[in-house]
């Protein structure tokens, strides 16, 4: 019986304990019980993926009604590469979370902390895996309420107004959304993702699909901080808790980018939309833009987390320039990009809650001298530093690499350069907190202070490992992110 | 209504942009009505005129009452709106023609659930239907965001442990003298209730379901609180009761769903409850509307109490009157 | 395309706009929180227009009555806004307490006064 409802039970374990940890109140036992559940739902994103590549993608009919009929799960290869990044991700943040929060956070609220950080797992594993356009802006919302709840959770008040700045942002972008599903609705009669892109072709031509496509597309921008629609990214994540940084940095946007892709690609597949509706050219141009704008301005922040939440918006620009190739290369490029900034951007943001917890600040100057006093979490950030920059040996370089194939490919080698360039950009900013941590000394009066706790570091090596582990060896997420553009680009199912 | 809408952007006094935006959203539910549409225009006047309403004067009352004044009308948000509207404009030129018969929306999946809904699922309303059953998921969802939004609300402005001891006096100095208000809302508040529970076992026949009755229960509750003061109703109904209530709300709903599965359908198949499918369909559609309406009833009171132990003085009767429009 | 067919849609479009307006021009939050509202609220009655039909009633079976009575107004749209006004409430609650927190952090509900603020306080670091 397990075996067949997999694909809810992904969705529903991190649901149902949510409400279940408002019950427990205790935050130690909420703690101990959503480890639990985050650890179970990675367990079951595996273990669909593995089932995805043996055989295919999987379809799971609630409530027992037919597809277009009722909502269906659908599995294929890139909503099951999406869900273990999510959900790995996920449940590596929550060994991080314990101290973490428990410095963070007022001791009567980690109970709703955790359920939101629950609910906020559910929503963005609910996104990935729904095969209803409909269903996924409920679980959008899931999602994006229960973010702005845990933004606003930051010690500092700014952390406020990031959240509401973000909840009007992401209200816009959802209700632009769904007035694209509505206009689609309209002219398809369906909801259901796999009977849209049956049906879109007869009618693509329409003034009222290409509005639909305006509207998602702009939509889902604001969701996923595409330049210039970022401005809600960085005060959100310099402000909000520690590990919800290192959590949303991680997952939000780059789950924001898979709707991207299944909305250019599977439901305007039968439509060619990145060349002859001009997407394409736009989203190239926008991703440069964000990659060079983007990476100049992280070079001037003196918070850290700022700086590290603008070269997301960078990041983004190169996931973005992979899918605007709308070639296999640079599709693949794009998608193990996903992972790879992923688990990099991840293991960074935990360096900066290790630093928040010990050091209680995250400006350059609170990182004098704390290359020995915190060397573990120094090292991990040199390496993870080192594949923001795209080294050799670290994932960093394989996405990079794919880009700059898929951009000479098409013969745009000036984009290959600009992805060359914009890396020299990322050398600057990392080697800024280089030389504070390791090249100036402490200050006189700096405090007594030790390395973060095991638990913390331990999730933070992992990432790191992570890091160079799939740098070595990339053959197994290659292959899945090839596979996934092939099957996005070619078979099209 | 453009001319409400209209209107509301030039007010500068919150109040008055608040009221209108009530009466927005009134209009609205008169033109669902129009439109066909009972069940979203029962919910648009119970949640738009309703609680939204209530809400935003809680929060009114709390912060500040007038917009600082600002000169002339900011042209690049203007050219943004005017350029989405044109976008917009210009998708409706394909569009079919308001109210075709033969559009497309009215031919695929929506025609399915008007022909055999009836024989599928068992019960006339077609909406509840949908709701429940075909696409129960989404209501499970949307069950989960209420959850969310007033667990949000607990974490964002929740009260510390210290200040329960206030509760008391705050309810004893409530509109002590008041007394026609108290004897109307206590002969108000049984009716009230009476009506949300047959709202609450009526959705399957007439346009209703634990959403709106939910709302509705929630209203009663919010108006004892109005009159007796938010202390006393705290004593009736206590915060714990109601933070299990959302929490138990949603576990009952996607316990139905569980239940399903261990019967061998999958999740939310709720024709394996029982030996009919039909009569499945009805206890299953049956439990997770108490889902809904448990869940959302103790939203609604959460998210307000927590608001009006914010308040800096009771409440003024003027807002007692917007809570009694719920009905 | 036939003119007075699409007039219905041309006034929500109207709606919707101003909607979206007062969130972007107006620096009052809560003020933007009702532009949020309008703009949501447009969008449902665009939903909810279209799923009227020409001399249909309400979606709901009644066997009783004459089998005739056969066209009815499209249900899909109606759950999808019942949901979606949910959705909308839930978004304006939580916007109201973080509004009312920024009330008690910086004493105001002005987006340039609050603006200001951070600007000192980022100076002060």
């Amino acid at each position: 019986m397990i075996a067949a409802n997999l694909p809810i039970l992904q969705v529903i374990a991190p649901l149902l304990s949510a409400p279940l940890c408002v019950l427990l109140r205790r935050p130690g036992a909420a703690w101990a019980f959503a480890l639990a559940v985050t650890w179970a739902s990675f367990a079951i994103a595996l273990t669909l993926l593995s089932q995805v590549l043996e055989s295919g993608p999987i379809s799971y009919e609630i409530g027992g009604w037919a597809a277009p009929f009722g909502i269906e799960y659908r599995v294929d290869m890139i909503s099951a590469f999406v869900l273990v990044i999510v959900s790995a991700i996920g449940s590596a943040i929550m060994l991080f979370a314990r101290h973490s929060v428990a410095s963070e956070i007022r001791r009567e609220r980690i109970y709703l902390f955790y359920a939101m950080y629950l609910l906020c797992l559910s929503g963005l594993l609910g996104i990935a895996i729904t095969g209803d356009t409909f269903n996924l802006f409920v679980f959008l919302e899931i999602s994006s309420l229960s973010s702005y709840v845990l933004i606003s959770l930051g010690q500092d008040k700014r952390a406020l107004t990031a959240a509401f700045r973000y909840l009007v942002m992401g209200a816009i972008g959802a209700t632009f959304y769904i007035i694209g599903v509505g206009l689609m609705y309209m002219m398809t009669g369906t909801l259901n993702i796999a009977d849209l892109a049956v049906r879109l072709p007869a009618v693509a031509s329409t003034t009222t699909i290409l509005a639909a496509l305006a509207f998602l597309t702009v939509g889902i921008s604001l969701k996923l901080a595409l330049f210039p629609l970022h401005a809600w990214l960085p005060g959100a994540y310099a402000y909000a808790p520690s590990m919800v940084t290192a959590f949303m940095a991680a997952t939000a946007t780059k789950v924001a980018v898979y709707i991207l892709i299944r909305i250019l690609f599977t439901i305007f597949g039968g439509v060619d939309v990145m060349a002859g509706m001009h997407v394409g050219v736009i989203l190239t141009g926008l991703a440069v833009i964000a990659m060079f704008a983007a990476s100049t301005t992280a070079i001037f922040q003196p918070n850290l987390k700022r700086m590290l939440a603008y070269s997301s918006v960078a990041q983004i620009g190169y996931i973005i320039l992979g899918i605007s190739f709308a070639s296999e290369t640079g599709l693949a490029g794009g998608i193990i990009h996903l992972f790879n900034h992923a688990v990099t951007k991840s293991a960074l943001f935990m360096v900066m809650g290790c630093v928040v917890l010990r050091v209680g600040s995250v400006n350059i100057r609170a990182f004098d001298g704390l290359g020995a006093r915190m060397p573990l979490t120094m090292a991990a950030f040199v390496i993870a530093g080192l594949s923001l920059i795209g080294i050799p040996l670290t994932v960093g370089f394989i996405s990079k690499w794919y880009l700059i194939l898929a951009a000479l490919e098409k013969g745009w080698w000036p984009i290959a350069v600009v992805v060359v360039l914009s890396s020299l950009l990322a050398v600057i900013y990392v080697w800024r907190v280089v030389e504070a941590a390791y090249f100036r000394p402490a200050a006189a009066d700096a405090p007594e202070i030790s390395e973060a706790p095991a638990s913390m570091l331990i999730a933070l090596w992992l990432m790191t490992g992570a890091s160079v582990y799939f740098g070595v060896d990339a053959t197994r997420t290659l292959d899945v992110a090839l596979g996934a553009a092939k099957l996005l680009l070619v078979d099209r199912i | 209504m453009a001319v409400t809408a209209l209107t509301m952007a030039h007010l500068r006094n919150l109040f008055g942009v608040v009221m209108l935006s009530g009466v927005f959203s009134l209009q609205a539910a008169a033109l669902y009505v129009a439109l066909d549409a009972v069940d979203v225009a029962f919910t648009e006047a119970a949640v738009g005129a309703g609680i939204s309403t209530l809400l935003m004067l809680s929060a009114l009352a709390i912060t500040s009452s007038m917009e600082k004044s600002r000169k002339g009308v900011s042209k690049g948000p203007l050219a943004l709106a005017v350029l989405t509207g044109v976008l917009l404009i210009y998708a409706t030129f394909d569009m079919p023609v308001y109210g075709d018969p033969n559009a497309p929306i009215h031919q695929h999946v929506a025609l399915h659930y008007i022909k055999n809904s009836g024989q599928e699922i068992g019960i006339p309303n077609i909406v509840t239907s949908v709701l429940a059953s075909y696409r129960g998921y989404d209501t499970l969802g949307e069950v989960t965001v209420i959850f969310t939004a007033a667990a949000g609300v607990l974490a964002v402005i929740g009260r510390n442990r210290r200040s329960r001891g206030k509760d008391k006096k705050n309810g004893e100095k409530s509109m002590k003298f008041k007394s026609v208000l108290r004897v109307t809302s206590k002969l108000l508040i049984p009716p009230i209730l009476l009506f949300a529970l047959y709202v609450q076992f009526h959705g399957d026949y007439g346009p209703g379901g634990g959403f709106q009755a939910g709302v509705i229960f929630a209203s009663a509750m919010i108006l004892y609180a109005l009159i007796f003061g938010v202390g006393n109703a705290r004593q009736a109904i206590p915060a714990w009761v109601t933070r299990s209530g959302i929490a138990l709300g949603v576990l009952l709903y996607a316990g139905v769903g569980i239940a399903s599965m261990l019967m061998g359908g999958s999740f939310l198949n709720y024709s394996v409850l029982a030996s009919e499918p039909t009569l499945g369909q009805l206890i299953g559609i049956n439990l997770i509307e108490l889902g809904v309406g448990v869940t959302v009833a103790s939203a609604m009171v959460t998210i307000y109490y927590n608001f009006a132990a914010k308040a800096p003085e009771e409440w003024t009767p003027e807002e007692e009157e917007e809570s009694e429009g719920d009905l | 395309m036939e003119f007075p067919g699409l007039f219905n849609y041309w006034i929500v479009i109207v709606l919707m706009m101003t909607g979206f307006y007062i969130v972007m021009a107006h620096g009052n939050l809560i003020k933007k929180i009702v532009g949020l509202n309008v703009f949501q609220v447009s969008v449902f009655v665009f939903y909810i227009s279209m799923s009227k039909v020409k001399g249909g009633t309400a979606p709901i079976l009644r066997p009783g009555l004459d089998e005739g009575v056969e066209v009815y107004a499209n249900p899909l749209p109606h759950v999808l806004i019942l949901t979606a006004i949910v959705v909308a409430v839930a978004t304006t609650a939580l916007a109201l307490s973080l509004i009312v927190r920024i009330r008690e952090e910086y004493g105001s509900i002005e987006e340039d006064e609050i603006i200001a603020q951070e600007n000192n306080q980022e100076e002060d670091q």
